[in-house]
């Protein structure tokens, strides 16, 4: 009854989208369709995220609990950081962008589990729309993205629960993706293809993943003996049944540190593959990159104690864990000094895609470094739990992940969709955006060191000024997202075309047509031993690519 | 011409550091200081300011730079220069964070010594609260820094703390009083032994720079001497409930004289120590 | 009614890319099980935790009973050895010894739950009594799902191994060994559980 179409014929640029718009809504088994799944996914989470954030801020403007209730404004904040983690930041920067990229950088035509991947994917909206809709009908959790017990367990028992459970479910996606990654970069290169002639990102790729399997689970048991606690009264961390709540955050924070560098890593790699092909440099420095991530990967596992340095550890305890954060920057710093050291003699296009990317290392540099000063136990008794981690960590979560993704948009949008984004309008977006974004975080170090605790909704009168500026920030952010909106959605209907390979790249995913046929490529997969051959190298490859290119062109 | 941009860089990295230390030194973002701990901790947040400020000014300053100076002239499409790595480079840049790193490293912990960080606990209180066998003591900062000061030449006041939704609550087992408002002498040492009752909360003093959590079924120490006389803050920092951002006292530093009037005037059991 | 697209065409063929594919799927099956050992892995770090910190008022302290357990260790260790030889027999192309082995070795791991449940049965505490008991059955009940889940498994196995008709065949040893592997893991778990929570 159903007659196979033969893979070989010609009309195959057609069947990208036999249905339309359909297949983004389907169980596709596309890895191309599933990365966009997952970013356009993510980025309406972040619209959410991004709106409990400005209600956040609104609260804020005044230092009276006066624009929602208290327990609504913990419910908020809870929904806030659980929302951007969880469905922004790991989904895209993760799941988004790996998908696309990994098959097209190994050369294989797919992921190695497709079914497992769309599975993966598919896990993530029935989860988030389960912890939003938490709120409308028992009440979200009220204890904060960290759900410390006892806390968590006093709080009303119905958000709480719907927030463990969502969060566990995208653990599990996360952990699918993961085996995934790892399976796909180990074991399904194109013949000929050395681990050491990959792009970097599937060397962050492959370093995440670790991550993800190492730690996720812990997370998914403590999860299950929290809620446990809750529904069974057991006491695991119940101190009134002997139980013990520092436990808890050991095991938390074993797993919720790696998850920062889970958010990180990715976007490291996605930023080794920008800034070289708009320099038109190769990458600096490939070897020590690709050691540094496995070094943070390592150090990222040892670390996690540094989030209790008040709890009550003891103290060799806290002097191991600030040796060991502090010295994450050491491999941190090597891959810094490497993209500027990218940067520097190049032939540097200042487009939107360049300018997300150094915007990101600027003001990763400096949440960096807060992180540091964070490091040390004497520093972070003062800061902890006021708005300087706040600061610290927007820094690195938005000033970093959320920039590279802005960065990575732009560089990849002509691939998804064969358009050009409007220049003008990305350099708007990057303006406000950079400008809004210093503006939010940069006073929200001296409220920290002043004494503004974080997770209030009242606070000391002294501090409503440089609240005010904070939330004028956040307004501007929240504007800059129309010009991309716009952007975005204008060009991929009226955009130019953009042709095959608009910065003539060499990575593999710019040697076919743009956007790819279904099984990325009409004929074999290139063998790209050199993706930043940029410079001397550059003959071979660019016959490579015009070659490729042309047989795109011919075949289709 | 290779000797200038030599010369101009130096000058530049060397006008970077001046600027960075001055900045570390002169801007103030921090409140008074209140305790003996807190001078101690001004001394390491300049150093970590200026270290902050240097890399962080120069790391920008190069990224800004390469944009402005290597940007592509229209009508060029060339390439830039095939440099894929440069050993001596790398070494240098792995070595100076390391070296950074180390110099923070135990210069902070030689800051952490000097608050009493790494002393072995030492529980003043527990002479004056008979304790459970079972029940493990956990400090912070400033644990031990009683303890090390001569015994018998200046006994520090025990204070034991709870922590509820939404208030703490002093109790000053020596008068028997129970106060909402912490007191105490200037220049004496204190030794407050504090847990919850319900859920975690955290004492902090942003002038003390003092952070302790305080938690339910396993009690902490947190032991200090303030200076300045004035009243601060009390804030819980540790997410507790709705209304954590509400959950505030103040601590009193005053003259002894003015201490022990207040004591005098609170103390049930009569019992007039000088 | 719609044609097949090109990419479920794939999925059903072997593209020259999807060759090894035993391979990968063993080795993601692998990069799961260290991902499920983690689970264990916080769980025992809780327990050692605990141990460490919250030492019990010595009248609570109960000494676990031994016998059974070891009995249980010794059960899912023949367990694994028989699953070993079903596997073997199925590369011999032995179909009917693969499948004797194979309900040998569900029924080894019915008789552990058995006895798992003749344990929890004769044990003088409860769920909720207190923190050691909590972590008690969390940990053996997390594992007792996981033999369950295997025991079910490996009837699937048996029945897609009968000799006419089967699904795994010699050449398609992948399923059982993917459950053998879980198995093994599995048993693994046990016996540091068993050193953890019952000999320390
Ligand atoms: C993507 C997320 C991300 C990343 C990458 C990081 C990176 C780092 N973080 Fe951060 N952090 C968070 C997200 C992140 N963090 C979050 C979300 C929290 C709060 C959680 C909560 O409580 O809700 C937090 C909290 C947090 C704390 C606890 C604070 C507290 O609650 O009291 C600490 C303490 O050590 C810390 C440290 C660090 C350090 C040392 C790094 C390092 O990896 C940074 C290394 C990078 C650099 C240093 C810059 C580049 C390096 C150079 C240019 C070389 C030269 C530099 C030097 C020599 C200094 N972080
Ligand atoms: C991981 C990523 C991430 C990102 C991207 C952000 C983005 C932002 N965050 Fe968030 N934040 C966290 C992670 C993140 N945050 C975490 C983990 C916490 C801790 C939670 C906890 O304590 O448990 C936190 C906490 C936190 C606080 C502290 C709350 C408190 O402690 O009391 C504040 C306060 O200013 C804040 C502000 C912001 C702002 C202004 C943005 C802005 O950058 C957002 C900009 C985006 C927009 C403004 C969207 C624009 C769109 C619209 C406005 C349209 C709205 C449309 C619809 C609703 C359909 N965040
Ligand atoms: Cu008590 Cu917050
Ligand atoms: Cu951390």
């Amino acid at each position: 009854m159903t007659i196979a179409i033969p893979p070989d014929r010609n009309d195959s640029s057609k069947s990208l989208q036999p249905k339309g718009w359909l297949k983004y809504f389907s169980f596709s088994l596309d890895h191309k369709v599933i990365g966009i799944q997952y970013l356009v996914c993510g980025f309406i989470f972040y619209l959410i995220g991004g709106g409990l954030a400005s209600a956040i801020r609104i609260e804020l403007t005044s230092p009276l609990s006066d624009f929602m209730a208290r327990d609504v404004y913990n419910q908020v904040l809870t929904l806030h950081g659980t929302i951007m983690i969880f469905l922004w930041i790991v989904p895209v920067v993760n799941g988004a962008f790996g998908n696309y990229l990994i098959p097209f950088y190994v050369g294989a035509r797919d992921m190695a589990f497709p079914r497992l991947n769309a599975v993966a994917f598919w896990l993530i909206p029935p989860a988030g729309l389960m912890l939003i809709s938490s709120y409308f009908i028992t009440g979200a959790a009220q204890s904060g993205w960290t759900a410390y017990p006892p806390l968590s367990i006093s709080t009303p028992a119905a958000g709480q629960i719907i927030w463990i459970l969502s969060v566990l479910l995208l653990g599990g996606s996360s952990i699918f993706g993961g085996i995934n990654f790892i399976a796909t970069i180990i074991k399904l290169r194109r013949p000929g293809l050395k681990l050491l002639q990959l792009p970097m990102y599937c060397w962050a790729m492959l370093g995440t993943s670790i991550l993800v399997v190492l730690s996720t689970p812990v997370l998914a048991g403590t999860l299950i003996l929290l809620s446990f606690d809750i529904v069974a009264h057991t006491g695991f961390f119940n101190p009134t049944l002997g139980g013990n709540v520092i436990v808890y955050q050991h095991l938390f924070w074993f797993y919720s540190h790696p998850a920062v560098y889970i958010m990180v890593l990715p976007a490291f790699g996605l930023v080794s593959e920008i800034i070289p092909v708009h320099c038109r440099k190769p990458l600096f420095g490939y070897i020590t990159m690709v050691y540094s991530i496995m070094a943070i990967v390592l150090l990222g596992l040892v670390v996690w104690a540094h989030h209790m340095f008040t709890s009550g550890t003891p103290p060799w305890m806290r002097l191991f864990f600030t040796i060991a954060t502090a010295f994450i920057a050491v491999p941190t710093g090597i891959k810094f000094f490497n993209w500027v050291a990218t940067l520097w003699g190049g032939k540097i296009s200042l487009n939107s895609a360049i300018l997300f990317s150094c915007g990101f290392i600027i003001n990763f540099v400096l949440g960096g470094i807060t992180g540091v000063a964070l490091a040390q136990v004497p520093f972070d008794v003062h800061v902890h739990d006021t708005y300087f981690v706040v600061a610290h960590f927007h820094y690195i979560v938005y000033g970093g992940s959320v920039f590279v993704i802005f960065s990575s948009i732009y560089h990849w949008y002509p691939k998804f969709t064969g358009k050009l984004l409007n220049e003008k309008l990305g350099q708007l977006h990057f303006l406000l955006t950079f400008i809004g974004f210093n503006l939010c975080f940069a006073p929200q170090h001296w409220l920290g060191l002043n004494g503004m605790p974080r997770r209030v909704a009242e606070y000391d009168p002294q501090f409503q000024l440089i609240n005010q500026i904070s939330s004028v920030g956040a307004l501007i952010m929240a504007i800059s997202t129309i010009p991309f909106l716009w952007n975005v959605v204008y060009s991929a209907i009226r955009g130019p075309k953009s042709g095959d390979n608009p910065w003539r790249a060499l990575t593999p995913e710019w040697l076919t047509s743009s956007p790819p046929p279904v099984e990325n490529w009409i004929g074999e997969a290139p063998l790209v031993t050199q993706p930043y051959g940029y410079g001397t190298h550059r003959n071979e490859n660019e016959d490579l690519s015009s070659n490729e290119a042309g047989n795109v062109r011919e075949q289709s | 011409m290779v000797k200038t941009s030599t010369i101009l860089s130096i000058s530049i990295g060397i006008l970077l550091i001046i600027g960075g230390v001055w900045v570390g030194q002169n801007v103030d973002l921090l409140p008074v200081d209140a305790s003996t701990n807190a001078p101690v901790y001004d001394e390491l947040f300049k150093v970590l300011f200026s270290i902050g400020t240097i890399l962080f000014v120069g790391i920008t300053g190069l990224v800004i730079y390469s944009l402005i100076k290597f940007r592509r002239r229209p009508g060029d499409s060339g390439d830039g220069q095939p440099i894929e790595g440069n050993l001596p480079l790398e070494i240098f840049w792995t070595a100076v964070p390391a070296i950074v790193i180390l110099f923070v490293g135990i210069y902070s912990y030689d800051i952490y010594d000097r608050m009493g960080g790494m002393q072995p606990l030492s529980n003043n209180a527990h002479n004056h609260h008979e304790m459970s066998t079972q029940q493990r003591l956990w400090g912070g900062i400033g644990s031990g820094s009683v303890s090390s000061s001569t015994p018998g030449e200046e006994e520090p006041i025990p204070i034991e703390v709870t922590a509820m939704q939404f208030a703490f609550l002093f109790h000053y087992p020596k008068g028997d009083i129970i106060s909402g408002e912490l007191h105490v002498p200037t220049g004496h040492p204190i030794t407050m032994r504090m847990e919850s009752k319900d859920v975690i909360h955290a004492f902090w003093v942003p002038e003390f720079r003092l952070k302790q959590d305080v938690i339910p079924g396993q009690p902490t120490i947190l032991n200090f001497t303030p200076t300045k006389p004035g009243r601060y803050p009390i804030i819980c920092a540790e997410l507790c409930g709705p209304y954590h951002g509400g959950m505030r006292s103040t601590v009193v530093v005053e003259g002894m004289d003015e201490y022990q009037e207040w004591f005098n005037k609170n103390s049930k059991t009569v019992e007039t120590t000088a | 009614m719609t044609a097949l697209s090109p990419l479920e065409q794939k999925s059903t063929e072997e593209s020259p890319q999807t060759e090894h594919h035993e391979d990968h799927r063993l080795f993601g099956l692998t990069a799961f099980l260290v991902a499920d050992g983690m689970t264990f892995a916080g769980f025992f770090a809780a327990y050692l935790t605990y141990k460490a910190v919250n030492p019990l008022s010595p009248d609570a302290i109960y000494e676990l009973e031994l016998p059974l357990p070891t009995l249980n260790t010794i059960l899912l260790l023949i367990s694994s050895a028989t699953f070993h030889r079903a596997g073997q027999s199925l590369k011999r192309n032995e179909a009917n010894t693969c499948q004797r082995w194979l309900l040998i070795t569900s029924a080894l791991g019915l008789a552990f739950l058995i006895s798992q449940m003749v344990e929890y049965f004769t044990l003088p505490f409860g769920l909720t009594d207190n923190l050691y008991a909590s972590t008690f059955y969390a940990l053996t009940g997390f594992h007792g799902l996981h033999v369950t889940l295997g025991a079910l498994m490996i009837l699937i196995i048996w029945w897609q191994s009968r000799s006419p008709g089967g699904r795994v065949t010699k050449d398609n040893t992948f399923p059982l060994e993917a459950v053998e592997l879980y198995w093994h893991f599995v048993d693994g778990i046990w016996v540091v559980l068993f050193i953890i929570l019952y000999l320390l």
